[in-house]
């Protein structure tokens, strides 16, 4: 079957070759095929995004290249529409003028266009609303403006970027089950959807095909075809069995795609460790909660916690990184270090920490090491920035540092002044640990 | 039901209004077509660089609607070019840097300066109509109202959210469609509260450039302004309050018609998901919105007219990107351009030099002189201003009943712009027998305290309650709640404030210090003084050069104080919600 839009070899990245160079995206093949819903799923900062609107031309790939009907892609795809996660209504249109908008762009006369967008809201169950402005409508509406936007050019592809995910979870249950209904009644003409979600439950839901990204950079881990048959019940074995492949493959970055359709390159050079962005809390509050059960199946935790698993992982993560638990199989276990420090005293805990950030982790170590070995023991933020611009982009080695300093400052190893933008080590802070050495942690 | 005959009356009602509305909004488009006449007949009628003033309040309206068309023009002018040097910063990535540090630069540039060399251009392009010397103070009013709107507009254009830019795209809106639904809207409420501040100081430079010498020649173009110098000079005091209060009259008139309507009207396009309580309202707006008239001209004329421009730029372009590569000719067009600009500023630097050249060394000595006692009076104006207005502002913000009351007060005396004030307060001055070295401190206190007065009230009524709450549950002695409290509270705005107040003292040292009165000049040593008197005396380059220091010495005081406190203020001092 002939693909309607086509990915040969995009990538993304950003720097130049050489020093600097950051790569987004890994070289990926991804087609778009009529008659499908095709949910693209992945970690936070994955680049999922990236790819869908490297897809819809919104975004030019620094390599490779996008084929449209067999053309290659220069600019925005012609019959495409995007459903956004901000809704991205304008917000001095009325609701129809809203949807019009693209019928105007097009050269539709008045009349034809008034015409069609109220069929259009008339679908999307939003008649007798096409005079209000966006701001009066509530979130849920707003997300219908938003598809009815995008269906009233009739588009061939309607790419969605976490279209519900700004939505409070019934409302977002509801405009699944009406988005499905559309589909499946052939009520909208497009022949293909594209879904980029982080909600696994949405794309088993959803999705006729559900495609797997890793992280750091962006490849593909698993693409695969999902045979349930509509309707498709949550309770439903086969439906839960799916959910846990796909919690495992993204929960175990180093397990080799499973159904993946290529196994790719091998990493250029080794790469730095990333910092997960979880609060400290959490991480005792995990291993907590752990202390009591030893060992949970990561799916279960998340819904004990009611958390989404993008706001899980990086918990667990930090946690791993410590040295606190382990995760094999998609369960995550504590350590006995994990369970000495869940069990000991506010105080106590400090020191276990400390412990455990000096020897595991890799930037704190170096900001610690690097801060003693200074005369005055104070060092501008520049000095690490540049340090981490090798490695990841800008606005994550911000965030890189700014977790190092969130629990740098726990474990009371070194501070950091936000005013002058240094980091120093207190006067009264305790001297470096007797404990591990420092010389095997830099790696 | 009782509510019918109730219902039928407010029908009545309202159609009688809407009749009567119909008549006054008939009546005003006569006006303008009348007042354009009268405009066009003077502008194109022989030039009279001296207007006879008179100082009878029969003159006054027509004074008063010379120079709203001044300021009109002037304002359209900006608007036009502010949008277009915005929209060209925000897309063009090779000369943006360049724009937006010329940007820096034009707005630090005391305008009155400029006056003698726009004036004699002018004239000397329409050397025998009234609209030469008319152009050349459209002109400068114009260079002092159009920078901030300019940066207004680019600063919308580049924090438009990164979704609706992809919305427009990937539905293909053209270059006008994009213009007209995303960003023009999307910089209106920046624009509108820019263009107040605009005007504000077009008035300020239009009381000034309507009266004034340029070497042997005299110009005075009939106006409020030149009104209130004449009147100031006769020393008739009863000529001068007729003169305030018309001033005071068509601002508050232009507030009521213009700005409050704007305001109002600009209020949909303010980029928010859920609906604000508050939302401004104009009763001028509201009874607009209600004219048959206006209602008919939208359907017949505005809505086919916007239909068939959206449709003539449709399609066009709104498909098809333009080509990736850039094409040549494009390129050697912007190289030819860049040289050219670059020849043009070589060969202008050449000029100033050769300008320079004949300065004296005593001219240069005095010129250092002056800026050093001009930097002075500006510090100590702002630090009065920075005295009084930060304890009365806080207790006007603390104190919702005292800031209905002070407020609307507050702003009428900003609005009358002080140079409209100076003849006033100068008579009073020489009354008083005080000199002019501190009389000119007061005169710029007068066109700057109000920019920090504004601010630290706005400061103080941003400081959340709970804050103050904490002072008060700890009893915090007075001294500990304004350390901890209420100065890091109104810190960014009062910053905000000094810096538009330190800018606006700069400039009114040119006509504080420096001063004709009953035929004689009153000066004192200063940067602004020499500037007025090289002006005077058509010495060409000691302006030049005292030019260069003011704008220099602003630029560097922006960037060595301002801007760290700025930056300061943004991070440590900012409340975060």
């Amino acid at each position: 079957m002939q693909p309607i839009i086509e990915a040969r070899k995009v990538e993304k990245s950003y720097g130049s070759e050489g020093d600097g160079f950051i790569q987004v995206i890994a070289p990926t093949d991804l087609a778009v095929y009529p008659d499908e819903i095709l949910a693209l799923l992945g970690p936070s900062g994955s680049g999922k995004s990236t790819l869908l609107r490297m897809l819809a031309g919104l975004a030019k790939p620094s390599a490779g290249e996008v084929i449209h009907h067999g053309h290659e892609v220069g600019g925005p795809c012609e019959n495409v529409a995007i459903v956004f996660q901000s809704f991205a209504l304008f917000p001095w249109l009325t609701v129809l003028e809203n949807v019009a908008a693209p019928l105007k762009a097009h050269g539709v006369p008045a009349a034809q266009r008034t015409e069609r967008s109220l069929r259009i809201l008339d679908t999307v169950g939003l008649d007798g609303f096409e005079n209000a402005y966006p701001k009066e409508l509530s979130g849920g509406m707003k997300q219908r403006v938003g598809f009815a936007r995008a269906l009233v050019v009739e588009p061939e592809v309607l790419f969605m970027d976490e279209p519900f995910s700004a939505l409070d979870v019934l409302t977002a249950e509801n405009l699944r089950g009406e988005l499905l209904e559309l589909w499946q009644s052939h009520k909208m003409p497009t022949r293909a959807v594209f879904l980029v979600t982080h909600n696994i439950e949405e794309a088993v839901l959803l999705a006729d095909r559900i495609v797997v990204l890793g992280k750091n950079p962006a490849r593909i881990r698993t693409d695969f075809r999902v045979s349930l048959p509509r309707p498709r019940e949550r309770k439903d074995s086969r439906f839960t069995q799916l959910v846990d492949y796909i919690y495992r493959v993204l929960t175990r970055p180093d397990l080799a795609p499973a159904a993946g359709p290529e196994v790719l390159p091998e990493r250029t050079r080794p790469r730095y460790q990333m910092l997960p962005h979880a609060p400290r809390g959490a991480v005792a509050g995990l291993l907590e909660m752990l202390l009591d059960r030893g060992r949970d199946d990561m799916y279960r935790l998340a819904g004990a916690l009611s958390f989404e698993i993008d706001d899980l992982l990086p918990v667990v993560d930090a946690a791993v990184l410590l040295g606190f638990a382990k995760v094999e199989e998609g369960d995550v276990e504590i350590t006995p270090a994990g369970r000495e420090f869940a069990d000991a005293d506010i105080l106590r805990r400090k020191e276990l920490f400390r412990a455990a950030a000096l020897e595991n982790i890799t930037l704190i170590h170096q900001i610690h090491r690097s801060l003693e070995a200074k005369e005055g023991h104070s060092l501008p933020d520049t000095f690490f920035e540049d340090l981490l611009d090798e490695h990841f982009s800008e606005d994550e080695a911000k965030a890189q540092l700014e977790t190092a300093i969130h629990w740098g400052r726990y474990a009371e190893l070194f501070d950091h002044d936000a005013g002058a933008r240094r980091f120093f080590i207190p006067e009264e802070a305790p001297a470096a640990l007797a404990g591990p050495s420092t010389s095997e942690a830099t790696h | 039901m009782s509510s019918r005959p109730a219902l039928s009356r407010a029908v009545i009602a309202e159609r009688t209004w809407s009749v009567l509305l119909d008549l006054v909004v008939f009546a005003a488009v006569l006006a303008c077509i009348q007042g354009l006449l009268v405009m066009s007949r003077y502008w194109l009628g022989a030039m009279t660089p001296v207007a006879h003033i008179d100082r009878s309040p029969r003159a006054l309206p027509l004074y008063a609607f010379y120079s709203t068309v001044r300021i009109a023009v002037g304002y359209v002018l900006s608007l036009v070019f502010a949008l277009g040097y915005g929209y060209i910063a925000a897309y063009n990535r090779r000369l943006e840097g360049l724009m937006v540090a010329v940007l820096d630069i034009l707005q630090s540039i005391p305008v009155l300066s400029f006056l003698p060399g726009v004036m004699l251009a002018m004239v000397a392009l329409f050397p025998t109509r009234q609209l030469g010397v008319e152009a050349g103070a459209i002109i400068l009013i114009f260079t002092g109202q159009v920078w901030n709107m300019a940066f207004s507009f680019y600063a919308s254009l580049k924090s438009i959210p990164r979704e609706l830019r992809e919305a427009a795209r990937i539905y293909g809106f053209g270059a006008w469609q994009r213009f007209v639904e995303l960003e023009l809207p999307y910089g209106a409420i920046g624009l509108v509260w820019n263009s107040m501040v605009s005007v504000a100081g077009g008035w300020f430079f239009l009381m000034a450039c309507e009266m004034f010498v340029l070497g042997k020649r005299d110009f005075r173009l009939p106006g409020l302004g030149s009104y209130l110098q004449t009147a100031a000079g006769a020393g008739d005091t009863g000529a001068i309050f007729w003169g305030l209060g018309a001033m005071i009259g068509v601002i508050l008139l232009i507030d009521q018609v213009v700005w409050r309507p704007a305001i109002a009207w600009s209020d949909k396009f303010k980029f928010e998901q859920v609906e604000s309580t508050a939302q401004p309202t104009s009763a001028v707006l509201n009874l607009l919105r209600r004219s048959n008239l206006l209602v008919r001209w939208r359907t017949a004329v505005m809505t086919p007219l916007a239909e068939r421009a959206a449709l003539r730029f449709a399609r066009r372009g709104a498909m098809f990107e333009p080509p990736a590569g850039p094409v040549v000719w494009k390129r050697v067009a912007g190289w030819a351009g860049a040289v050219s600009c670059g020849a043009a500023i070589l060969y202008a630097l050449f000029e100033a030099a050769m300008t320079l050249r004949t300065l004296t060394t005593p001219e240069l000595t005095s010129t250092l002189h002056g800026a050093a006692a001009t930097f002075g009076r500006v510090a100590v104006s702002l630090v009065i201003a920075a005295a009084w207005t930060i304890p009365a502002g806080v207790a006007i913000g603390f104190n919702p009943r005292l800031a209905r009351i002070a407020q609307p007060l507050a702003q009428l005396a900003a609005s009358v712009p002080a140079t409209a004030l100076f003849p006033v307060l100068l008579l009073a001055l020489i009354r008083m027998g005080g000199g002019l070295g501190i009389g000119s401190i007061l005169l710029m206190l007068l066109g700057t305290q109000w920019y920090v007065l504004f601010n630290v009230i706005a400061g103080a009524m941003a400081i959340p309650s709970d804050l103050r709450e904490v002072a008060d549950v700890f009893r915090f002695s007075k001294w500990q709640r304004w350390r901890t409290v209420i100065l890091p509270g109104i810190f960014p705005y009062l910053i905000t404030g000094m810096v538009t107040a330190s800018g606006g003292a700069w400039n009114a040292s040119i006509v504080a210090e420096y001063f004709h009165f009953k035929g004689q000049t009153l000066s004192t040593v200063g940067l602004g003084a020499q500037i007025s008197s090289a002006t005077d005396a058509g010495n060409s380059d000691l302006l030049l050069l005292s030019t260069i220091v003011m704008a220099a010495l602003v630029v560097c005081v922006n960037r060595a104080l301002w801007r760290p406190l700025y930056r300061l203020a943004a991070t440590r001092y900012k409340l975060e919600v």
